[in-house]
């Protein structure tokens, strides 16, 4: 295929996938952005009030970027693994594999929906934070970067997660059983300087915890991880996990005979 | 220039199941090739391949020159695929289905929503086109396929079981369309149930039983090696006894009025009709007993020919 084949034919999978959860909106879209209000109103009203502040910001303030992010992640991953397994399961993921779309396109078609969904459910969870807290973003670079990069990074998990998928069960496993503990585990709530020593050295090893506080990072200007850390973290796993989606595409896995 | 070029394509899968062992295959450009075999002879396996649906275990599989390994991208451009079974989104309208799939080849919106209109108005379901696939009937469906695989003009149409359950009425009408396709030069290949159907389209067969060629050569050779053909007559006897036997026939009586009647292809029915005739008996109509193709398509599963291209 040419390049302007190739531009034509990722263009054709990100408008297929954004009319994709655009059209069933009420499913795909409103409910993150009420769960997460309900999150702001009790934790962070509520709650919050007799908690009192995190370091110099109330804990309303401290817990915006945790549950934007957590909004961000869980949309990206479903998005994907939702839209690839259902293609798998109807078997209309097909009309791609016998097509000339080269493999490394077709994953980055599908990263590119899970990036609009994600990024759409975040910015409006971020909106809605105004109703609750000012938002004084602290460096828009950091902000925007590590939103886009979450979003690759989830978005990949979720498309390995869909390639291994047998069943409608496979795929709810892994956001019930590991993505959302890891995600609360992962500084949403509370700052890992308030665990033990022990178990902050656990939490060090939760991915999770280094895109949040790079993230708040972002919002605040605080992060109880270094910065670099945290990208350098975000940027390997985003590679290791792109390899391993596109050799499994090209292998076939789950896909082909 | 062929279209398909098979050679010694072997597949076995995961769970050591053999599914072809040895197939061979010689499409020429232009052809209406039928591909005949019974249920897991091979032939939807053999179209995974060909497709790159199925990972082959060795062989070499060429579309319009094209290695489907090597010069996958090119050999699959070539390609369009109608599958046996339903393989498109539900969820999605009739016209976006088309607009995506010529999209995947590269074709731009503009020329890929003409194309969309084109098909689905060959095809009879142009005022479905905003309708979700899920609310279209079995033959609608199928036709949808059709269009489908044509959006991006393909040089090599390959239809796995097309007019499995679908109407009479639909299927002749998609029997013209197919016909048309072909005579501005597409490449067809057809694997069916129908044999009349086989009969009826293609200039080309091939046989495939249990993972192996067993045939392949044209209609019209495969059908004038059919020794004998027999034929059911609907007789009016006006109460004169049926003869006993006519000569160079091999006659079995089924009721006071119909008989069973095989005559070798060398032998002029006009015998026939003079003994019954000359016992004051009329024929009312006659039929063949069984498709002449699928009189065939038997011997040559239960080899009980040679194979033609072995004579």
């Amino acid at each position: 295929m040419t390049f302007s084949e190739q531009y034509i034919a990722f263009k054709t999978i990100v408008i297929k996938e954004c009319l994709r959860f655009l059209r069933i909106w009420v499913q795909t879209l409103i409910p993150p952005i009420i769960t997460v209000a309900l999150y702001f109103v009790i934790f962070g009203n509520l709650v919050g009030s007799q908690i009192g502040n995190i370091g110099e910001f109330t804990y309303m303030e401290f817990i915006v970027p945790g549950l934007v992010l957590m909004a961000l992640i869980s949309n990206s991953y479903a998005n994907v693994v939702s839209s690839f397994y259902g293609s798998k399961f109807q078997r209309n993921i097909e009309e791609m594999l016998i097509s000339p779309l080269p493999n490394y396109l077709i994953l980055i078609g599908f990263i590119s929906g899970g990036i609009a969904r994600g990024v759409l459910v975040g910015v409006a969870v971020l909106l809605v934070s105004l109703f609750f807290s000012d938002l004084n973003i602290h460096s828009y670079t950091v902000t925007i970067v590590v939103f886009i990069l979450t979003s690759i990074l989830f978005s990949l998990a979720g498309m390995i997660n869909a390639i291994y998928a047998n069943s409608f069960d496979d795929i709810t496993i892994i956001p019930t059983f590991v993505l959302t503990p890891l995600t609360y585990l992962g500084g949403i709530f509370y700052s890992i300087n308030m665990l033990p020593e022990f178990w902050q050295n656990v939490s060090l090893i939760n991915p999770i915890l280094y895109m949040i506080n790079a993230f708040r990072y972002g919002l605040l200007g605080v992060s109880d991880i270094p910065l670099t850390h945290a990208f350098i973290i975000i940027t390997a796993f985003i590679i290791v996990l792109f390899m391993f989606s596109l050799h499994l595409l090209k292998t076939g896995k789950g896909l082909k005979h | 220039m062929k279209a398909l070029s098979i050679t010694n394509l072997h597949k076995t899968y995961p769970n050591g199941f053999v599914a072809l062992k040895g197939v061979n295959l010689e499409v020429e450009e232009g052809d209406f090739f039928a591909l005949l075999g019974a249920n897991g002879a091979g032939k939807s396996t053999t179209i995974g391949i060909i497709s790159s649906l199925i990972n082959m275990t060795s062989g070499q599989v060429n579309v319009f020159g094209h290695d489907v390994l090597t010069d996958t991208s090119r050999a699959k451009a070539c390609i369009g695929l109608v599958p046996q079974e339903f393989n498109f989104n539900v969820f999605e309208p009739l016209e976006e289905i088309l607009i995506n799939q010529a999209g995947y080849y590269g074709i731009p919106r503009h020329v890929a929503k003409q194309r969309a209109e084109k098909y689905l108005k060959q095809l009879q379901i142009w005022d479905k086109r905003r309708e979700f696939a899920r609310e279209l009937s079995g033959g609608m469906k199928r036709r949808l396929m059709i269009a489908r695989a044509l959006v991006h003009q393909p040089r090599l149409l390959i239809l796995d079981e097309p007019t499995a359950g679908v109407d009479i009425e639909i299927r002749r009408s998609m029997w013209e369309f197919l016909k048309q396709i072909n005579d501005e030069g597409v490449t067809i290949i057809l694997t069916t149930h129908y044999l009349e159907e086989a009969e009826n389209l293609c200039n080309r067969i091939a046989i495939i039983d249990q993972g192996i060629t067993k045939e392949q050569t044209d209609m019209k050779t495969l059908l004038s090696s059919l020794n004998n053909e027999t034929f059911v007559l609907d007789l009016n006897t006006n109460d004169h006894a049926l003869p006993s036997s006519v000569d160079g026939c091999e006659m079995q009586t089924i009721d006071s009025n119909t008989i069973e009647v095989t005559i070798a292809k060398t032998h002029s029915l006009n015998d026939l009709f003079k003994t019954l005739s000359d016992n004051g008996i009329d024929v009312m109509s006659m039929r063949n007993k069984t498709n002449r193709l699928e009189q065939l398509f038997m011997n040559v599963i239960d080899n009980k020919t040679t194979p033609l291209s072995d004579q």
